[in-house]
């Protein structure tokens, strides 16, 4: 029954018989087929994508050359850089109110932290054009202060997602070494800095990679919250689509696909598969 | 471990709660209040917007043409979730039960896509959906296939094929649907079956129950909590989607999230819009409250 079996397959051993790799298999070509179709189209020499007219790049040069692609990207990068620092402190300090305190309110203050997972993104995304509608949020800043308000935004939906690993991984402190770095004589900083943070450091590199990865993609929300003059890589990336599709938005995508790989073989790196899975 | 009252330390503890009241305060509770607020206004003139306590709005939600729109949202999220659940369980099977060299790499081709942008996915199957695209030339030739076969055993062949049209109706939505979310089902399934006692399920293969009796009445009611935690997070972002079925959908896929970003961009109907989010909210919450309805079951019977 088994594919390439050199011993009899146990009964548990589910992911060894035929029927199971063929399922896995076809998922896995499923959720990959598109991207990688994707990524071979955007060296089609060809406007259209559909038939393969044999390899270029100069769709690469054309969609570096578009200037407003180029800006877009940066704009998106520096968004995500800011809101994955502000993010982790915001995400780190609210999973140690709620792990190490007791106080009034909390049930509710806990619910009220993880609401924004939950809140629909489109709801999410009008809350905040209401907002900063009401309050006249300037809109002709120069850079990088034009992006505060996509940045404000994106914090708001990264930083619980932080406090949710964070605080899955401060269950497992001991608490006997906070006390016995206090006894040596460590302040209440020293003991955050020297014994909490290294324990919680595997968390803080997943809600790192979490936060930047969600920044990134996010769309709905900066579609709602972005003024006229400040565009992002996915709006950018939207408008192109719904103008027209060309194998320029392939090569931009590929761009986009290469970085986010690269992020995860350097999270990778840092904490080895095993633990990034667990973080999920 | 017993929690620190607050009170014995109070300077760490305003150090690590105003940063985070401060934040979840001004920037998510006062902006959701606005849309509540303005959810009872009505317009006045073109920019102006008078709050009057009126729930014209609401009443205007529950005509029939959003009420159809709900409905279908709810059903093609419902649909979504379920095959995404016969999709994802025998992957999560698969990964759980995977040697532990195979296991992470299984799940990080799970979690990559996942860690993709959203748009550039839709963009992808939108790509291979198009009436030029693949999905539809391998149609194409299982078509002529069996014309070709039917030919050959003395049948009249098939008439010639037509591209049909996989984008910008129904099934696009609920099939771009199912492409993004997959990732959202099987993580949790995975989390809830790794923590399985697997002496339970080798019992019951032992006492003569086969494999698809052993996981029905076994491994799915032990695993049950997973299974529900997968559905909700499944179910509650499609839901609210709103890039899949605006691109891939045509003028008759809208859901609930395509007709609240109308009335903000184009219909300039902000009151209306702030109801209809709020309707959206008070939804995944009758749904979270359903599902902690379900968890206390067990502990009282």
């Amino acid at each position: 029954m088994a594919l390439f079996a050199r011993t009899p397959v146990a009964p548990l051993e589910y992911s060894r018989t035929l029927w199971m790799r063929l399922w896995v298999g076809a998922v896995m070509i499923f959720l990959y087929a598109p991207l990688v179709v994707l990524v071979i189209f955007s060296f089609n020499d060809s406007k259209r994508n559909v038939v393969w007219r044999g390899f270029t790049t100069k769709y690469y040069e054309k969609a570096m050359g578009n200037d407003q692609l180029v800006e877009a990207l940066l704009n998106s990068l520096t968004i995500a850089a800011l809101a994955t620092i502000v993010s982790l402190v915001l995400g780190a300090v609210a999973a140690v109110m709620l792990w190490r305190f007791r106080f009034p309110l909390k049930s509710a203050i806990d619910g009220t932290i993880s609401l924004p997972i939950i809140v629909p993104e489109i709801c999410l995304g009008v809350a905040f054009l209401m907002f900063f509608a009401a309050v006249n949020w300037p809109t002709d800043l120069i850079w990088p202060f034009n992006l505060g308000a996509i940045t404000i935004a994106h914090i708001t939906f990264c930083f619980p997602f932080v406090t949710m690993v964070v605080r899955s991984r401060l269950a497992t402190f001991n608490r006997e070494q906070e006390e016995a770095a206090k006894d040596l004589g460590a302040s209440e900083w020293q003991v955050f800095r020297d014994v909490l943070i290294p324990h919680i450091k595997p968390a803080l590199v997943a809600g790192a990679l979490l936060s930047f990865t969600l920044s990134l993609d996010d769309f709905v929300i900066t579609y709602f919250t972005s003024g006229p003059d400040t565009i992002t890589f996915p709006v950018k990336v939207y408008s192109m689509v719904r103008f027209s599709v060309t194998p320029e938005v392939n090569a931009a995508s590929t761009l986009l696909i290469v970085l986010t790989v690269a992020l995860t073989f350097v999270a990778l790196k840092l904490q080895g598969v095993k633990a990034i899975a667990e973080t999920h | 471990m017993a929690e620190q009252d607050w009170k014995t330390n109070k300077g760490v503890f305003a150090a690590v709660s105003l940063p985070t009241l401060f934040w979840i305060i001004l920037f998510f509770l006062v902006p959701m209040a606005i849309v509540w607020l303005y959810s009872f206004g009505e317009n006045k003139g073109l920019t102006e917007i008078d709050i009057s306590g009126t729930l014209d709005n609401y009443k205007r939600a529950t005509e029939w043409l959003y009420l159809t729109i709900f409905g279908k949202s709810f059903a093609v999220a419902a649909l979504v979730t379920l095959i995404c659940l016969i999709v994802g369980f025998p992957v999560a099977m698969a990964i759980t039960f995977a040697s532990e060299k195979w296991r992470p790499w299984l799940l990080l081709g799970i979690m990559l896509p996942f860690w993709t942008n959203l748009l550039i996915r839709t963009y992808a199957l939108m790509m291979l959906l198009g009436t030029q695209g693949f999905a539809n030339k391998g149609l194409g030739a299982l078509w002529e296939g069996t014309s070709w076969i039917k030919t050959l055993v003395g049948l009249q062949p098939l008439p010639t094929w037509e591209p049909v049209q996989l984008l910008f109706n129904n099934f696009a939505v609920v099939f771009g649907l199912v492409y993004v979310h997959l990732p959202f089902m099987v993580l949790p399934l995975y989390a809830a079956l790794d923590r399985l006692d697997r002496s339970l399920i080798e019992a019951s293969l032992d006492l003569g129950a086969g494999h698809f009796r052993t996981i029905m009445r076994i491994v799915v009611p032990l695993a049950a909590p997973g299974i529900v935690a997968g559905v909700m997070i499944t179910l509650i972002p499609a839901l609210g989607a709103y890039l899949t079925p605006d691109l891939m959908g045509g003028t008759d896929s809208q859901m609930i999230a395509n007709v609240i970003e109308r009335q903000f961009k184009k219909a300039n109907d902000w009151p209306f819009g702030a109801a209809l989010s709020f309707l959206l909210i008070y939804a995944m919450f009758a749904l979270i409250a359903i599902q902690s309805m379900r968890k206390k079951v067990p502990e009282v019977g």
